[in-house]
């Protein structure tokens, strides 16, 4: 026997709304969320950016092309060299550059490099996210990606402002000590990743937070154009680098990782997968790299460099999913017009479809699984 | 007349000579009144020294597991760290937001923490070394500690702060519910021991044994509950940083989010003594001082839930009070009918603790057996949802 209660006496409720953001630890900068809830279920979420606009895109029409190559490193400020790569890309297509072999090889181990450093750092970043408070996952991913950092600075000259890459190859050739140093580390990092496998994937508080989490389905997920290991957790196979193979990559063997679970918890495994796939490419660009120029364009051509009439549109495999420039010269020193296709803002499209129903707990976590940076979202 | 001045009997000695002292030109009422009140200081000293270390302790712990070297600069080994902290929060500024309501803002750190210090009265801290021997201790403990609830929601409440407001009703929720199974997991060891007495408890340990031993899966049990209990890592739902940021003292500065920190420490420091004193023979132990035994038991349980903060992720809410009712209040029932039919069945102790012991096994293996099956079918499930 039930007893009903009349409609009067029941508890009146109501949904309270919270801006979470854009001062909040797990937004991942200055991103924020206007949160509708129901108790601790998310009924509404609208996500609100802009915070961190500097218009890079307008500033850019008023450098000349080698100019600009400092603003992409300030993109997506965890991976300088791949936005770099992708600008030297759209760039070459334009005025259509040559690139020494040895660039090359010295670009794809550089950018490998960055995409193992920035899915460590997601994946402890997600941790921290679903609440390892203490930042212990984030401490060792940093401090492997110091690692890397170091080499990116010995190529460079800087750590996370390389401005490396430019259009004809790269700035300078690596020096000496780079290659003994690659050779210690590549193994280094794939015991690392090995580590956290084995510390972090049989976790059962992990997978009761993760299995089942803001579910992207294939479907949505290409015609929202999301890109990356989020679209390739979701059982896309789509990977540029061999959809539209740029570069040097159709001469390494590697595979195209994809997991079918769409949620949290794949897209983690796929970040794992990805970055061992990434060391494996690395290893074999460094016993085949050969010796000889490492750029075509001297930077006095460069710093004159006025590219025909015309447009063109690079784009790479960044870490986080397809980033593309897309370049349009008058004919003059400057371009006419500079338009980023950046992968994190593309990313976030879908995150109200994700979170629905799920608590504000999983609303953080879900964000981290995407990895967004705010430079590259804001731009 | 024998000797009292050993370091077994050093604390009550002292209260004794000094008891004497006073017996000399004071009234009897008077040296009553001045010695309870001493005690109390001295707790309360225990409390805020216990504090000290314990914030001190949680930063080395949570730096190495971290791979860093934590604070040093101030004093050997920055052991000092701890007063620059407390110095640093008396010194702030004291905020109240104007839309508070102001009389629940400022009662709520008193509640809390008044709640978390009275819970030292029955701490059996050595042989004879209890300020209180109530003979409800136990319940006295499972009850006072339970008040700081009422402060937290206050806190949440005044805060006039939806993050507080959410960790208000996290606290309600979570703590209610984990008050049953660590009131279950308390009857089981009140009846091996046959009483309510922390001391006569850790007598009965004496006699039949560490109670951890003999009931394994109550003490996991328990070790849960209470740690959803002082709120910690994995249940640390209510100050979840990186969800609702600091939760039910967001909106709080100075001195009064010190007393909250103060009461978080003592809730660690008391609830993992009450630990030692349930399930690992109190203050027993051989060749030391009783005394110093409880501490050194104490600060290993400490160090326990500190590594379990630096390693584990958090629950979810739902999650939280899904485990609380469906698992641990179940378990924590056919638990206590174990015990309760052992206990009675059985006369022989020895040979009931061998079947009492043999039937945790059992609990253990079944439980997490059946939500280690539940959650495998959520994994298969979810294989391949993106593409359906």
């Amino acid at each position: 026997m039930s007893v009903q209660i009349p409609p009067t006496e029941r508890l009146r409720t109501d949904t309270i709304e919270i801006n979470m953001g854009p001062h909040h630890p797990s937004t991942h900068g200055v991103f924020r969320m206007v949160l509708t809830l129901d108790g601790e279920t998310v009924v509404d979420l609208e996500p609100r950016f802009g915070y961190l606009h500097r218009g890079i895109e307008k500033t850019a029409e008023e450098r000349t092309y080698v100019q600009n190559v400092p603003f992409t490193d300030r993109l997506d400020y965890i991976c300088g060299i791949t936005n770099n790569w992708a600008y030297a890309l759209a760039l070459e297509k334009l005025a259509g550059i040559e690139v020494p072999e040895r660039a090359e090889y010295i670009r794809v181990i550089l950018g490998e490099l960055t995409r193992v450093m920035n899915h460590m750092l997601a994946i402890g970043f997600l941790w921290n996210d679903l609440g390892a408070t203490t930042f212990t996952p984030v401490v060792y991913a940093f401090r492997e990606r110091e690692r890397i950092l170091d080499l990116i600075e010995m190529a460079a000259g800087s750590r996370m402002m390389p401005s490396y890459i430019r259009a004809g190859g790269v700035v300078a050739d690596l020096p000496e000590e780079f290659m003994p140093r690659l050779q210690k580390l590549v193994p280094h990092l794939k015991r690392f990743i090995d580590e956290m496998d084995t510390m972090l994937t049989k976790n059962e508080i992990f997978r009761a937070r993760a299995v089942g989490v803001g579910v992207l389905k294939a479907k949505d997920a290409i015609n929202a154009g999301i890109t990356g290991p989020v679209l390739r957790a979701s059982g896309v196979k789509y990977d540029i680098r061999k959809a539209d193979s740029y570069s040097i990559y159709d001469r390494f063997d590697f595979e195209v990782p994809v997991h079918t679970a769409g949620d949290v918890y794949a897209r983690y495994l796929q970040r794992l997968a990805e970055a061992r796939q990434s060391l494996r490419i690395i290893e074999q660009a460094m016993r085949d790299i050969p010796e000889g120029p490492v750029t075509s364009l001297p930077y006095k051509q460069l710093s004159r460099l006025k590219p025909p009439k015309g447009e063109a549109y690079g784009r790479i495999e960044s870490p986080k999913g397809e980033l593309g420039f897309y370049l349009v010269s008058d004919g003059s020193n400057k371009p006419y017009r500079f338009r980023i296709r950046s992968t994190s803002l593309l990313n976030l499209t879908l995150l109200r479809e994700m979170c629905l129903g799920h608590k504000v707990a999983d609303v953080v976590t879900i964000l981290g699984s995407i990895d967004i940076t705010l430079g590259d979202v804001d731009r | 007349m024998e000797n009292i001045w050993t370091i077994e009997n050093l604390w009550n000695a002292i209260g004794t000579v000094l008891r004497n002292w006073l017996a000399g030109f004071l009234p009897a009422w008077l040296v009553t009144l001045i010695m309870d009140l001493l005690v109390i200081v001295v707790l309360l000293a225990i409390g805020i020294v216990a504090v000290l270390v314990l914030s001190f302790m949680e930063r080395k712990v949570a730096a190495r597991a971290g791979d860093r070297y934590g604070p040093n600069r101030w004093g050997p080994y920055g052991l000092l760290q701890p007063f620059a902290d407390a110095i640093k929060m008396l010194i702030k500024e004291d905020i109240i937001p104007h839309v508070a309501d102001r009389f629940s803002f400022n009662l709520a750190p008193v509640i809390v923490t008044v709640g978390a210090v009275m819970t030292y009265a029955v701490l059996p801290f050595g042989r004879d070394m209890v300020a209180a021997n109530l003979n409800i201790g136990i319940l006295y403990f499972a009850a006072v500690g339970s008040l700081s609830i009422i402060g937290l929601l206050t806190a949440g409440w005044g805060s006039r702060n939806k993050y507080a407001l959410i960790s208000a009703f996290r606290a309600v929720a979570q703590l209610i519910t984990y008050e049953v199974p660590v009131g279950l997991c308390i009857i089981c060891v009140v009846m091996l021991a046959g009483s309510l007495s922390t001391q006569d408890i850790v007598l009965a340990q004496q006699e039949r044994g560490w109670f951890f031993l003999l009931m394994p899966g109550i003490f996991i049990l328990y070790f849960l509950a209470a740690s959803a209990e002082m709120i910690r890592c994995p249940f640390d739902l209510l100050e979840a940083d990186s969800e609702i940021i600091a939760g039910h003292f967001i909106e709080y500065s100075g001195m009064k989010f010190a007393l909250f920190f103060l009461a978080e420490y003592i809730h660690l420091f008391a609830g993992s003594a009450m630990m030692v004193t349930l399930f690992f023979g109190g203050w027993l132990g051989p060749w030391l001082p009783s005394w110093l035994w409880f501490l050194i038991k104490t600060f290993v349980v400490i160090f326990v839930f500190m590594w379990i903060r630096n390693t584990f992720p958090r629950i979810r809410i739902d999650q939280v009070l899904k485990i609380g009712w469906k698992v641990m209040v179940p378990a924590g029932l056919v638990g206590l009918a174990i015990t309760g039919f052992v206990d009675k069945l059985i006369a022989d102790k020895l040979i009931a603790g061998v079947v009492l012991f043999i039937c945790n096994i059992g609990l253990i293996i079944g439980v997490s057996y059946l939500m280690g099956r539940a959650q495998r079918r959520k994994e298969m499930a979810a294989e391949g949802a993106a593409l359906r």
